[in-house]
Parts: structure tokens; C-alpha cells; sequence
């Protein structure tokens, strides 16, 4: 399939003003890897995109290129020159907006002069301006309570750009704010920034939304997760493509939800096109389960269903009013099980999908259950350790510190929740929170364990990261 | 563009409050006096600090001189919570600049707060007085050194904890926008943990007031060395019967407490209402003491001219500004090397230590020991009949006043009065009374322990019945829970964390309330029970120090364990089990 690569950089490239050579990051004493061998450099002049699904590192590149954190290896290099400390030259807009709450608008936005040692009158002349060009003038004295959620990531981008950075960084800056007034802030800050009436070289936006990235970005990196490392780099749009719902815009939606769905595969031939060698995909010891609870999974098939089993994920994000990257983790959920199969960007809902939206709720349960040891190594591992424990029981401790051998702490804890969560529902086993404690359902739990067993000796070869066939 | 003239400070603040109209000039007569005759108590009350020690003080116990015992016993008190506030950001910033200064500062601080600090007194009273033969000072710090250790550890946690909260992107947004040491302090970290403070202050200010009227009671053996007080003028008045000065006593004591609570805690903490994380607004508190100074114009001029020019002078950068974090980072070897170091310092402090300690102690004999067990024994049987008698009746009516919003309004600003006494100024006035009953001093004692914790209880319980969130009492009328089913499935869980945090500052300040209660020097004659807290007491007067210590280290093991077996582990239920979200 051809697609909008031949498009050429709607920028000319200039000078590298902030780069990042193979950076790595661990957090903890295990030294559990965020980020794996990361390389980016940014040029005067242009708009960069980081996209990607949560814990695939964005975040973190980013605090590592503003100096909020050191790397763990590899070097970040300002100017040439490896950075050491906070980078003296880039101002953050955060989600969650970071203003001070015991500090007006005003005191808000001089707050990066006040360090700056810039003195009072100036200061207070800046912070004016910027307030006046972010279109807040009449707002200086009003606490950040007072406004509304797009009036304080105003707050925000005026106190970023008051300090006149040489690099602005956004970090999901429009992801907290309602849809119309994340639209109405990302078309005037794409007026700002191409009216050049900020005196910043170059714009590194981290976000998870397609759209955002497509519409503002000269170009745009895609992450992949566990660790983060960057799978492709796709140019932008040249400019007069960017705003108009046109092929050249469709073709390069698809390709990013194509890179997107199909987290395993070589994210070149997705787009198809030569790119870098990708790196080969680790081999798991577990899979990874979306971040999905049960509801929004029964609930996401019942709807494929009414709607005729067939949609584009595109669609769905909208009509749900879901984020982009939740309905790729519910899809990602209902294909694991079997309920739906992912083609291409359409989903499509399984005959045993069909089934499942219709069941009465014990039968749900008992499809669930069935699907779910067939499909989800880790429930049949915990199922397994269940039976083999004299009590029926087995430590979550245990369950988290294996778990953390595979994933990264915060990826742990999430696995972690969602097989608790998902287990729960196919009744296999009960979860104590107090005592942290997994016991294997009498019933249907102790059912489960005997298939298990007997298929097991069945066919001793059998290796339980391999998927089941049942279906 | 509109009209961006700047808009000075102090207008709009008094702009925030909507059109109120400024404070009428006579009211800023009366703040500048009642400046003024705070700076001249302080003055005169300092005086005397430098005065000879008279070996035998004479509490005069007429009315005339009981504003200057209030002065006194208030100046000792701000001085010590000065000290103790200074001390905490401090030790809390310290604790929390890194991981390893964390690992040892906190359990010291954990310990510190779990040794019974009234069995100190007698120790440093006489090592200070010591220190400055023939002075005053050396009493007064010993009290304020008493009043400090009650009131410091909970503020250090409280702004550690606060530190350890702050959002992380504020922090970010802080260090990117490179605010300097002092920037950081005044315009992130204090302001973030400011509520806490001040909350905590008024907590620590309780304490210190039980603290400060049992250390200006406090009589040294054969010296008589007393602090003029009016923890002092309530003894004396007791002592001799004086039911007139008695009851002024109490009297100038309420007024200090309620005046301190209008003039300063209620401006804080309607003050500190900004100072409140949720991004919305909520009610807000009211002090009309507050609305004075803010739109006071003598106020807002000494602001002008005081305030805010030291403010910008601190606020001038340092420089070189650049933020240090990983820059000169402190070679490996150095740090491990610190690191051995400071570990065989503080280990070989701690061995010395506790060799000394042992050496003390092992000299007491077997028999000895054995008092000590049966003493802690009945201190303990003490401690838990106490317990059990306030949670008997607070429970239901704190229940009772929480879950009735109009018994709560009427009933919360009398009991936090009642509360704000502190038992010890009463012990001596109880005395008169309960000595006379069956079981002397037995009895007298838990009544005394009652006295002094139970309020932590009640507030707690007024606290956790009022947060019962409405739908869930509604849910239980309309499923018809009534009587012990109510209690069990809706009141009990809804109160246990409150409970539970009520009963853990209880349970400490029972067993150091038993140093005062099972041993008292009553109108010159000495009453003491069977208990660890009179053994306490009865050592530090004899100066037999081997049993001092030992039993001063059973009562901290006592309260450690107590924290760590149980009072933990129900903590931790109450949190996961019971926390209402």
C-alpha cells in the first residue's frame, strides 16, 4: 500500500539544537528499562510529534531532554554540549496544567522570571504581555481555581512562553481539557507558532491522540512500548494538507493506526516503506494484557454487536468519545479473547464474539472463563500455581514479584490488576485484598484446574505461552 | 488589550473579598496597642529571665498577678513552639533532600516521639539549672525544652509528609522554571505544606499547654525550684484551698486559650484557605480577625515598608543560579566512604550508648525488675480501664453530635473550649476532690488519664461521623437500619479509621499522663500508687537514676510495641478496609 511518505518535510531542517544519542533510562534498584537505546534530534524550526500508548517512555524522553532527569546511558546533548542539570533553554506545558493554586495568574506566569532575576517593572511587563497574547488580559488577578480547565492550561502556555524558551515542550497539554476547548487551544497555538510570533526555534509535543500529531506535527515519532523505543519516524504533512480532511491526511492516519494496532510487528513494512532495521521484539514471558476492565470489555462487544459487528477503530473512538489509545486497548482486549479480530483498522467481532454479546450473564461468564484460560497464559499460570498449592491459595506478593521480572513496576501492577480483575469475573478464583490473597474458586475454579491437568498430561509437549486453539 | 495597570498586592486582596469597607481608624488604634503591649509583656516577662534564681519561689496566688503568670506561662510557650517550628522545616527539608538521610531520620524521629518526655524533666531540669548557676534562664529552658519535645515531631512529620506529596509536575514545573533553595521553599514547599502546619500547630500548642502547666507544677526535690506560672499559680491555689483563686485561675487560662484561638489559630487557618490543593473552590472558613488586618491600613502601609522589601531581597537570585542536581555529583567512592563513615559514628554512638545504658541499669536488682514488671502491669491495667472509659461515652455522643449537623454546629466550638484546657493545670484542683474518694489515688489516676486523652477520642469521632457521607445514611434509612444494625454496618466502619487514630495519641498520652497521675506532691505531703509512671516519678525525685532510666526505657519499649503489634495493624485495616472514597 502507498501512503503519504513521498511527501516532502514541510520544513527546511536547520540547525540541531537538542539532541538525545542512544539514551537509555532504568527506574528502581532492578533496574527495570523505561526507555532503550533512544536517539532524537531536534531541529531549529521544526514541530516534532513523540506518539505513542502510555508507558512507551514519551514522557520520559521528554524529562530527559529538559534535564529533569539524567539518563541512565547515552548522553543528552544542548548545543552540542552535553547537558548537565535543568536545560537552561526549554519551558514545559504540563497535563495537568502545574500552576501554583496560592498564586495568581500574574505571580503564575512571572514565576520563570522571578528565578530568572529579571527585575520587578520587567517582569511585570512581560507577564502582561503574555498573558495578553495568550488572550487571558482581565484574568491577572484570578486564582487557577477560578478558571475553567482551558483557561489554566493558558496559564500554562503563557507562563511557558514568557521565559521566551528556546524550545517549548508540551507534554499532553491538550489531554485534560474537554474536546472543543482542546480543538480551540491547538488551532491557536498552530496560529502562534506559524505566525513565528513566539520567539521559540522548535516544539516537541508528546501526546497520544493521532489527530493532534497529524495536525501539528513537521514530524512524528511513534513509540512502542515494554521498553519504550521509537518504532518509525514518519514526516508530517506539508502544511496546506494538514487542516483538510484529505487523502494525503486519511493515508497518513491509517498508516500511524496500522503501526499502532499491531504493536508486534515491523512497524516499516505496516507503512510500507524501507525504514531502519527495527529491533526485534523481545521474546515475553507472558503477554501483555491491555489495560482493560471487564465492563468496558462486555460493553465494547455488546456495542459491536448492536452496531453489526463490524467497525472501523477510528469510528469507534469517536462515536464512544473514548481516547484513541483506550479503544485500541479494548480492542486489543476483545481480539486477545477471541471475541474480535483485528484486520487491517476494522474490527471484527468472532462468531464466539457474536455469542458472547448475546449470553445471559451465567453463560457470559462461563464463555468468559473458557476463552479466557485459553487465551491468557497468565490467568492459566495463576490457575495452575492455585492447584498445585495444598490450600487452594497462592501470595500476591509472590504473583507481583514474578510479575516484575517481567514488566517494569508500574506495568506490573497494572498486569497485575487486570488479571485479578479478569479472573475474578470468570470466577476461577477470589482475591482478598487485606490478606492479598488469590484462592482458587471452589467451584468452577477447581473445574478449570482439572481441564487444565488433564490437558497438560494430554500432550506434555504442550507450552503455555503458545495461545490455545479452542476456537 | 485591556487595562493591565498591575494592580498593587494588599488591593487586591481587600478587591478578593468584595467591596469591604476598610477598617475604621480606631480599630487601628487598638491593633497598634495591642502590638505594643505584646512587645512590653515580652520585654518585662524577658527581664526576669536574667533574674537570680531565689531558691524558694513564692507563688503569690493574689488575682492581681495573674496576667503576668498568663504572660509568662504564654511567652514560654511561643518560645517553645518558635523552636519546635523552626526545628521541624528544618529537620523535615533535611529528611527529605535524600534517600539515605530519610532511612535514619525518620525512625529517629519515631522514637523521639514514643519516649515519655516527662520523666526528662527532672534530668534536664537540674542539668540546666546547672549550667547556669544562680539564673533563671536555666529553669526556663528546661520548661521550654519540655514544651519543644511535645510539640516539635508531629510538625517534622507533618511537613515531611508534605514534602513527600508535593505533585510531581508542580515539582517539575518548579525546577524547570528554575526557582532557586529559597524561591522553592517560600513559593512551593511552604505554601503546599502550610495547612498541615497549622494544623498540626494547634495540635502541638494543646500539647504544649499540658506540658507547660505540669513543668511550672514541677517541684525538684529539696530545692523547691519552681517556674512562676499559671500552672504554678493553679497549684498553689490548690494547695492552699483557695477556691476563689482557683476558679480565676481557670478563668485567666480559658481566656488565653480562646483569645490565642481568635486572634491567631482562626486567622491562620481562614488565612491558609488558599493555600488548599483542589483546584475548585470549596467553603471557606471565616475570622474576623483576619478581615481587620486585611483591611487595615496600618497593616497593609507595615507591609509596604516591611514585608514586602524583604521579600524582593530575599527573592533576588543567587547568583549563579544554575541548579546543581547532578553536576558536581560527589564521587562514588566519597559518598560510600561518607556513607561508612557516618554508619560507624552512628553505630558506636548507639553501642556507647547503650553500653552506658546497660552499665546503669544492670547494677538495679533482680527485685527491682520485678517491681518494674508489676509496676508496667498496672500502669497498663490503668492505661487500657481509661481507654476504655473515654471510648464508652465518646463514642455515642461524638456519634451523636457528628451525625446531627445542628448538635455539631452548637456543640463543636464549646467542647473544642472544654478540650483546650489541659488536664494537667487540673490535676491539682481534682485532687481536692477525688483523694477524698474510696481507692485514693487508684482511682484519681485513671480519672486523671481520662481526662487528659479524652479528647483525642472525641474529636476523632465527631470528625468521622460528620464525614459519613449522606447518601450512605440515607441508604440506611431507606433499607430500615435501626439500633445495633445501624451501628454495625454503618457507623462502626464509617468511624474505625477515626477511631483508630484517636486511640493511638490516647494510648501515649495515657501512659505519660501516669507520670503525673500515680505520683503527686499534694499540699506538701507525697501520694503515689503502685505504677510505672509513680516509679518514674519516684526515681527522678529520689535522683536514683538507674531506675529512672530503667523504667523510662520499659514505658518507650511499652508505647513502641504497642504502636508496632497493635495499633499498626489496625491502622492498616482501617485504611484498606474501612476508608470511605
Amino acid at each position: 500500500m502507498t501512503i503519504a511518505m513521498e511527501a516532502p518535510p514541510s520544513v527546511e531542517r536547520g540547525e540541531v539544537i537538542l539532541e538525545a544519542r542512544s539514551v537509555d533510562k532504568y527506574y528502581g534498584d532492578d533496574r527495570t528499562p523505561v526507555l532503550d537505546s533512544v536517539s532524537v534530534a531536534l531541529h531549529s524550526g521544526e514541530f516534532v510529534a513523540l506518539l505513542g500508548p502510555s508507558g512507551s517512555g514519551k514522557s520520559t524522553l521528554l524529562r530527559l531532554l529538559s534535564g529533569l532527569m539524567p539518563p541512565s546511558g547515552g548522553m543528552v546533548l544542548s548545543h552540542g554540549e552535553e547537558l548537565t542539570g535543568i536545560n537552561p533553554n526549554v519551558a514545559i506545558v504540563f497535563q495537568s496544567f502545574a500552576l501554583f493554586p496560592w498564586l495568581t495568574v500574574l505571580q503564575n506566569v512571572e514565576l520563570g522570571l522571578l528565578a530568572a532575576g529579571v527585575p520587578v517593572e520587567q517582569r511585570r511587563e512581560r507577564a502582561v504581555a503574555a498573558i495578553d497574547l495568550i488572550g487571558l488580559d482581565g484574568y491577572e488577578e484570578a486564582f487557577p481555581k477560578e478558571l475553567s480547565g482551558g483557561m489554566k492550561q493558558r496559564v500554562g502556555f503563557a507562563r511557558a512562553l514568557v521565559v521566551q524558551p528556546e524550545v517549548l515542550f508540551m507534554d499532553e497539554p491538550f489531554s485534560a481539557l474537554d474536546v472543543l476547548t482542546g480543538e480551540t487551544l491547538r488551532a491557536e497555538l498552530q496560529e502562534l507558532w506559524n505566525s513565528k510570533s513566539m520567539p521559540t526555534r522548535a516544539v516537541l509535543l508528546v501526546t497520544h491522540n493521532i489527530d493532534e500529531a497529524v495536525t501539528l506535527a513537521d514530524r512524528i515519532l511513534v513509540f512502542g512500548a515494554n521498553p519504550g523505543h521509537i518504532r518509525i519516524e514518519l514526516p508530517g504533512l506539508p502544511a496546506h494538507e494538514r487542516m483538510h480532511h484529505g487523502p494525503a491526511r486519511q493515508h497518513l492516519v491509517d498508516a500511524i493506526y496500522r503501526v499502532m494496532t499491531n504493536p508486534g510487528e515491523d512497524a516499516s513494512m505496516l507503512v510500507g516503506q524501507p525504514s531502519a532495521p527495527a529491533r526485534a521484539e523481545r521474546p515475553r514471558r507472558y503477554q501483555v494484557l491491555p489495560d482493560v476492565g471487564i465492563d468496558d470489555l462486555t460493553g465494547f462487544v455488546q456495542y459491536l454487536s448492536s452496531i453489526g459487528g463490524r467497525a472501523n477503530v477510528h469510528d469507534l473512538a469517536r462515536d464512544l468519545q473514548l481516547r484513541s489509545d483506550d479503544v485500541l486497548a479494548i480492542v486489543e482486549a476483545s481480539d486477545l479473547l477471541g471475541f474480535a479480530d483485528l484486520q487491517d483498522r476494522a474490527v471484527l467481532l468472532t462468531q464466539p464474539g457474536v455469542e458472547f454479546a448475546d449470553a445471559e450473564l451465567d453463560a457470559e461468564k462461563a464463555m468468559f472463563r473458557h476463552f479466557a484460560l485459553a487465551h491468557v497464559s497468565l490467568l492459566r499460570h495463576i490457575v495452575r500455581e492455585l492447584d498445585a498449592s495444598p490450600s487452594a491459595t497462592l501470595d500476591s506478593d509472590r504473583l507481583m514479584e514474578e510479575l516484575e521480572e517481567a514488566f517494569s513496576g508500574g506495568e506490573a501492577r497494572r498486569q497485575f490488576e487486570t488479571v485479578v480483575d479478569w479472573g475474578r469475573y470468570a470466577e476461577l478464583f477470589s482475591y482478598d485484598d487485606a490478606s492479598g490473597e488469590l484462592r482458587l474458586d471452589p467451584e468452577s475454579g477447581v473445574g478449570a484446574a482439572d481441564a487444565l491437568r488433564e490437558a497438560m498430561t494430554a500432550d506434555s509437549s504442550a507450552t503455555w505461552s503458545v495461545d490455545g486453539d479452542d476456537n | 488589550m485591556l487595562q493591565t495597570q498591575p494592580i498593587p498586592a494588599q488591593a487586591a486582596a481587600s478587591d478578593r473579598r468584595g467591596g469591604v469597607r476598610p477598617t475604621p481608624w480606631w480599630m487601628d488604634v487598638m491593633l497598634v496597642l495591642f502590638v505594643a503591649a505584646i512587645a512590653f509583656g515580652i520585654a518585662r516577662a524577658a527581664a526576669r529571665w536574667s533574674t537570680p534564681l531565689s531558691p524558694n519561689v513564692r507563688i503569690d496566688t493574689s488575682i492581681s498577678q495573674l496576667p503576668l503568670y498568663a504572660g509568662l506561662s504564654t511567652l514560654r510557650m511561643a518560645v517553645a513552639y518558635i523552636l519546635s517550628l523552626v526545628f521541624s522545616l528544618l529537620y523535615a527539608r533535611a529528611a527529605a533532600a535524600s534517600k539515605a538521610a530519610e532511612r535514619v531520620m525518620l525512625p529517629v524521629l519515631d522514637i523521639l516521639q514514643s519516649i515519655p518526655i516527662l520523666s526528662f524533666m527532672p534530668g534536664v531540669v537540674l542539668a540546666l539549672a546547672a549550667a547556669f548557676p544562680g539564673r533563671t534562664i536555666g529553669l526556663e529552658l528546661a520548661a521550654i525544652l519540655l514544651i519543644f519535645s511535645s510539640q516539635a515531631w508531629n510538625l517534622a512529620f507533618s511537613f515531611h509528609q508534605s514534602l513527600k506529596t508535593i505533585p510531581r509536575e508542580l515539582s517539575e514545573a518548579a525546577d524547570v522554571y528554575r526557582l532557586g533553595i529559597w524561591q522553592r521553599f517560600t513559593r512551593l514547599e511552604l505554601p503546599f505544606g502550610a495547612i498541615a502546619l497549622i494544623q498540626n500547630s494547634m495540635m502541638s500548642w494543646a500539647g504544649g499547654w499540658f506540658f507547660l502547666m505540669a513543668s511550672e507544677q514541677f517541684v525538684l526535690g529539696a530545692n523547691n525550684l519552681r517556674l512562676p506560672g499559671l500552672g504554678s499559680y493553679l497549684a498553689a491555689a490548690a494547695d492552699a484551698r483557695d477556691t476563689h483563686a482557683i476558679i480565676w485561675g481557670i478563668v485567666a487560662l480559658v481566656t488565653v486559650i480562646v483569645a490565642l484561638d481568635q486572634v491567631l489559630w482562626r486567622p491562620l487557618v481562614a488565612w491558609s484557605d488558599k493555600f488548599k490543593f483542589e483546584q475548585s473552590g470549596g467553603d471557606a472558613s471565616e475570622s474576623w480577625m483576619l478581615d481587620l488586618l486585611r483591611n487595615s491600613t496600618v497593616v497593609a502601609w507595615l507591609h509596604d515598608h516591611t514585608v514586602a522589601p524583604i521579600e524582593r531581597s530575599l527573592d533576588r537570585p543567587r547568583e549563579p543560579l544554575k541548579l546543581v542536581r547532578f553536576k558536581f555529583v560527589v564521587p562514588r567512592w566519597a559518598r560510600v566512604l561518607a556513607g561508612f563513615v557516618a554508619i560507624i559514628a552512628a553505630s558506636g554512638l548507639v553501642i556507647w550508648g547503650g553500653l552506658a545504658a546497660f552499665h546503669t541499669v544492670s547494677g538495679l536488682a533482680g527485685r527491682t525488675w520485678w517491681t518494674i514488671v508489676v509496676a508496667t502491669l498496672a500502669t497498663f491495667g490503668r492505661t487500657l480501664a481509661a481507654l476504655i472509659i473515654a471510648t464508652a461515652w465518646t463514642v455515642p455522643f461524638g456519634v451523636a453530635v457528628g451525625m446531627s449537623p445542628k448538635w455539631s454546629r452548637r456543640l463543636q466550638p464549646l467542647v473544642q473550649v472544654i478540650a483546650s484546657i489541659p488536664a494537667t493545670a487540673l490535676f491539682s484542683v481534682l485532687l481536692l476532690v477525688l483523694l477524698e474518694l474510696p481507692g485514693g489515688l487508684n482511682i484519681a489516676a485513671v480519672a486523671l488519664m481520662v481526662l487528659g486523652t479524652q479528647w483525642y477520642i472525641l474529636f476523632n469521632v465527631i470528625a468521622g461521623a460528620m464525614a459519613i457521607p449522606s447518601d450512605l445514611k440515607e441508604a440506611a434509612g431507606v433499607y430500615g437500619l435501626s439500633g445495633w444494625r445501624k451501628w454495625k454496618l454503618l457507623i462502626i466502619p464509617a468511624i474505625f479509621p477515626y477511631l483508630v487514630t484517636g486511640l493511638i495519641t490516647a494510648t501515649g498520652g495515657a501512659w505519660n499522663a501516669s507520670i503525673v497521675s500515680e505520683y503527686v506532691i499534694f499540699a506538701g505531703r507525697k501520694i503515689s500508687t503502685t505504677g510505672l509512671g509513680a516509679l518514674i516519678a519516684e526515681a527522678a525525685d529520689a535522683q536514683n537514676f538507674a531506675l529512672l532510666l530503667a523504667s523510662t526505657l520499659v514505658m518507650a519499649a511499652v508505647v513502641i510495641l504497642g504502636n508496632r503489634l497493635v495499633w499498626r495493624k489496625l491502622y492498616r485495616v482501617a485504611e484498606s478496609r474501612y476508608r470511605l472514597e
